[in-house]
């Protein structure tokens, strides 16, 4: 794959701070979204300079801001029970194992299905992510698991 | 959905603040037109007239890194002596210089260039010779035209061996309005 220079990150931020926000209203609620905002994109810049190229830079600001949802939700669950199933046997979370288990897969696909298996995001918020379609993001999510199984990689958040 | 100019702005601090960026800039309204004016770490590397701030991104992010953002803070130090300097309150400017990507001889020409006083006026030739190369005018012309940090490194103040203005790389007009604010031309 030619390597494809990532924007100055002014570019990368005036692209992606509104659909980014708006993803981040809906899971934490507007006013906690702002703090996962600034997160988000601190997170972003920090890693910035280590992109190998500049796809699917949308996917991958949208993998960061469900980190730090997630990050955010575990937050306040800590107190009485954590109302997601996110404990694994090895102690992953789900995002991690997902993460590098998908590593391989074209970006799209392995955007798609760390999104939807690991951060448990909607259709809709993936289309976002992907800026696509449901459909198509329902698709690629799908052939990135076929992929993965076709190569014997088996996940207990697959099925 | 559109986040509020409050949660830009403190997104646009935080990372000033952070200590990651390359590059911060900003759009400063002078006297003589808008100028985006930038900052790393080691101090002023641009100021460019008519700024298109796209393609002026693209630029610094080849030069110093991707890390380019617009905040205000870090240009703050850089727009008051700005500001003093077209009020005709500062004579000199105190603001470090990072012209780490310029190749040696163009360093020593920027560096003798610094020196030439408020207004007065040198020419192409003067300043290839305090440079080193006596012969290296032309190449000292092109130089001026590419200045990376007009107005700071005056090169407003040189002109032609017969004291014609000559060119600038921000137009003559300019030339002409800062050689005026310094009490050179009438």
């Amino acid at each position: 794959m030619d390597a494809v220079a990532a924007p100055p990150f002014e570019r990368f931020y005036l692209e992606h701070r509104d659909v980014v926000f708006a993803f981040l209203a809906r899971r934490l609620g507007r006013q906690a979204a702002e703090d996962a905002f600034q997160e988000t994109f601190l997170r972003a810049l920090r890693a910035y300079p280590r992109l190998r190229h500049a796809r699917e830079l949308r996917a991958w600001v949208f993998t960061i801001a469900a980190r730090v949802a997630t990050d955010e939700h575990r937050r306040r669950a800590r107190a009485p029970e954590p109302s997601r199933p996110e404990a694994v046997e090895d102690g992953r979370p789900a995002y991690a194992e997902l993460d590098d288990l998908a590593r391989h897969l074209p970006p799209t696909e392995r955007a798609a299905v760390v999104l939807r298996y690991g951060y448990d995001l909607d259709y809709a918020d993936i289309a976002a992510a992907l800026d696509s379609t449901e459909a198509a993001a329902r698709q690629a999510a799908s052939s990135g698991v076929r992929r993965l199984r076709r190569k014997g990689i088996a996940n207990d958040y697959l099925d | 959905m559109t986040i509020s100019t409050d949660l830009d702005r403190r997104f646009r601090e935080a990372a000033a603040s952070s200590g990651l960026l390359d590059v911060a800039y900003d759009l400063l309204d002078t006297p003589v037109g808008p100028l985006l004016v930038a900052v790393t770490d080691g101090g002023l590397c641009r100021v460019s007239f008519d700024p298109e701030p796209e393609r002026e991104a693209d630029a610094l992010a080849r030069a110093y890194g991707v890390r380019v953002l617009r905040a205000s803070r870090p240009v703050d130090a850089a727009r008051r002596e700005l500001d003093e300097y077209f009020a005709g309150r500062r004579r000199e400017f105190d603001l470090p210089t990072d012209l780490r990507i310029e190749a040696p001889f163009r360093l020593a020409v920027l560096a003798e260039l610094a020196r030439v006083p408020y207004g007065a006026t040198t020419t192409y030739g003067e300043l290839a010779r305090r440079a080193g190369r006596p012969r290296a005018a032309r190449a000292v012309g092109t130089f001026m035209n590419r200045n990376p940090i007009p107005i700071v490194l005056p090169c407003h103040r040189v002109v032609g061996s017969n004291g014609a203005l000559v060119g600038y790389g921000g137009g003559l007009e300019r030339k002409e309005a800062l050689l005026r604010l310094e009490g050179v031309l009438a």
